[in-house]
């Protein structure tokens, strides 16, 4: 019960804020929107993993991902493949030249299926290629640039160009993999019709439910020595480097996990949506991510699913009014947010209510640990750090992390 | 180079260059066991370039730097560390949003691969040490406080009770009573005399009165290269250090 509440939860005031989301994403928007915009909400839902997984690698770990669409999108891709060849069986395919093949395939001239497709015949692989396939790729960026302690805005900028790159690459390879439509027209999950409006509401739960495991996984990991070291090393990493520890082996992991969450969110964002396609990829929805969890507030993991729901109902509702001003509008509420509210909704939060709220929970006062051993509560969220790292002016042979590789 | 000593830390023929400018220049230093060594010398000798040296932070262009007959060169700076050299940087180098405890038990030399991390628990014997280290560093009472709000001086004691949480063979101190009140340095002084009971330490200052308190023995480095060692008197009165370091 212990480790519930203090590990999975982050102390008695974070069981009660997931407690509360949980009420509103299982309770109140079910009963009080209809299937099409519960849907849109469940869509939305998708990118709060990825502003999750942004609390995780900028919040706590201090570096600066403008490449979480790339993730998202490989682990919906990774599910849409799998969708799509189910889609393509020789009989609805018959009128193409080679049927059981996807359609865009057989417009481009494409007469047998790519070796790459074939393992995604297989839910299993499917399954495992979502969780795998964004970890090995993460693992291909950040060793390189971790191990040569490239950070800060460096390491934004190189995040970005990879999305850039992969946008390029889905768009060019039509044959391949779709192109800019994407993967479409995507019918059957093993055999399970995803289109009516009873599959939608199971995928919204099973999207609910595995949200609330990677706030879970989130706080485990927040709440261990792993958490404080993060916290530890975005504060001063040579100090942290020169108490023992491989900080870049620090980096490489979150940013993997991050990867792994991220994707967790694009495959749902596929089984929800019913395609896929690289406009969820590129900069824009990478960018877009980062403002969710900005808003939200990026210490806090709960936070970030608010933040998350909040700028999508505003983009929805701004947009369908007044769609040429919704951009400008989303790039003012990020520079607004960063200016007034650095730790967003979590840190208003914070700084009005939460200390009402820990009275109100008796026992649950910040900082207990010194005196029960027990393990931190997550009270970071009203501390106001600047964006990139280091929150303390840099001293004399202090680096921050905006100077990247310091090698 | 197959000489077995028994120094904690044999510096020999040690040379960094930095675009042809020797900022240590074929130095060779010896510390003993549990020795507690002062080193001094006007601004730019090369008093922190060595410690970088000896830490990993800066790599040495020629020379060995041997840690209980150990070649440190070419190790990784964690793996030095985890040989069981402590160093504290000039400015304090604590971790502002983490509390006092927490920036101890970070300190603390288990779990420090990504997974131990993860599943590191803070026993019993964790808590103790901590209490008995923050104890040593007059900060017992302060344990639950963020270390951000922590006087100057504290914030010094601080990180050398996070290298102390390491328990080092070899402690180096880079300033560690500047910004300090006479009352701390005071204080800071008993603390490094209490410390160096069983580990060598390396200090290196500029307060010369509080050097007086501490040293038994002194280098005085000049232009990378030694100018004297020996007891802190008789290098007082070396007419070469008063010449370019204590005359001023």
């Amino acid at each position: 019960m212990n480790f519930l509440i203090n590990r999975l939860m982050g102390g008695r005031e974070g069981a009660l804020a997931i407690a509360i989301l949980a009420a509103v994403i299982l309770l109140v928007l079910p009963l009080s929107l209809d299937i099409f915009r519960l849907n849109l909400v469940g869509k939305y839902l998708t990118y709060a993993f990825a502003a999750i997984s942004l609390v995780l690698l900028w919040g706590y770990g201090g570096v600066l991902s403008l490449g979480q669409g790339v993730f998202f999108g490989l682990g919906g891709y990774a599910m849409a493949m799998f969708l799509k060849l189910e889609a393509s069986d020789p009989e609805s395919t018959k009128i193409q030249t080679t049927p059981g093949i996807p359609d865009f395939m057989d417009w481009n001239q494409i007469t047998e299926l790519p070796w790459f497709w074939i393992p995604f015949e297989h839910l299993s692989f499917a399954l495992l290629a979502i969780l795998a396939v964004p970890v090995v790729f993460a693992l291909l960026i950040g060793v390189p640039m971790f191990k040569r302690r490239v950070g800060g805005v460096y390491f934004a900028i190189i995040t970005q160009v990879v999305a850039v790159i992969l946008t390029v690459l889905i768009v060019g390879q039509q044959g391949y993999i779709g192109g800019i439509n994407g993967i479409t027209d995507l019918k059957t999950l093993n055999g399970w019709d995803i289109r009516p409006n009873g599959s939608k509401y199971i995928l919204y739960f099973v999207n609910a439910a595995l949200l609330f495991a990677v706030i879970a996984l989130s706080n485990w990991i927040l709440t261990s020595k792993f958490g404080r070291l993060l916290l530890a090393m975005k504060d001063r990493e040579d100090r942290v480097r020169f108490s023992g520890y491989d900080v870049s082996n620090f980096k490489i992991f979150i940013f993997c996990i991050a990867a792994m969450i991220s994707a967790i969110g694009g495959a749902m964002f596929t089984l929800q949506v019913g395609f896929m396609s690289p406009s969820f990829v590129g900069i824009v929805p990478s960018i877009e991510m980062v403002i969710f969890a900005a808003v939200g507030g990026r210490m806090s993991v709960v936070g970030v699913v608010y933040g998350t729901l909040l700028v999508n109902a505003g983009k929805t509702a701004f947009s369908e009014s007044f769609p040429e001003l919704w951009l400008f509008l989303m790039g003012g509420l990020f520079i607004g947010v960063v200016m007034f509210f650095p730790n967003g909704l979590a840190g208003i939060y914070q700084k009005y209510i939460s200390k009402k709220v820990r009275a109100k929970l008796g026992s649950a006062l910040p900082n207990q640990k010194g005196d029960t051993g027990a393990g931190p509560t997550i009270d970071n969220e009203g501390k106001s750090a600047p964006m990139f790292g280091e929150s303390t002016p840099a001293v004399s042979g202090a680096s921050t992390e905006l100077q990247g590789a310091k090698a | 180079m197959s000489s077995e000593t028994d120094f904690v830390l044999a510096i020999e023929d040690l040379t960094v260059s930095f675009d042809g400018f020797k900022a240590v220049d074929s130095l060779n230093l010896y510390v003993d066991k549990n020795e507690l060594r002062v080193v001094i010398g006007p601004n730019g000798a090369g008093k922190t370039t060595l410690l970088d040296l000896i830490c990993g932070k800066t790599r040495a262009t020629e020379g060995s730097i041997k840690f209980k007959n150990t070649e440190l060169r070419g190790l990784a700076e964690h793996k030095i560390v985890r040989e069981g050299v402590g160093r504290k940087f000039q400015t304090p180098s604590i971790y502002e949003n983490l509390t006092v405890f927490e920036n101890l038990e970070v300190s603390y030399p288990e779990g420090r691969g990504v997974f131990g991390s993860l599943l590191f628990k803070t026993t019993d014997a964790v808590t103790d040490r901590v209490r008995k280290i923050a104890q040593e560093v007059r900060l017992d009472g302060e344990l639950d406080t963020e270390a951000g709000v922590l006087s100057h001086g504290q914030k010094q004691w601080l990180e050398i009770g996070m290298l102390l949480m390491q328990e080092p063979e070899l402690l180096m101190l880079d300033e560690p009573v500047a910004g300090m009140s006479a009352k701390e340095r005071d204080e800071t002084a008993e603390l490094l005399n209490r410390i160096c009971m069983n580990r060598a330490v390396i200090v290196i200052e500029h307060d010369m009165e509080f050097v007086k308190k501490i040293a038994r023995k002194v280098t005085v480095l000049h232009q990378g290269k030694i100018l004297a060692e020996g007891p802190m008197d008789t290098v007082q009165k070396d007419p070469k250090v008063v010449e370019v370091y204590l005359g001023h």
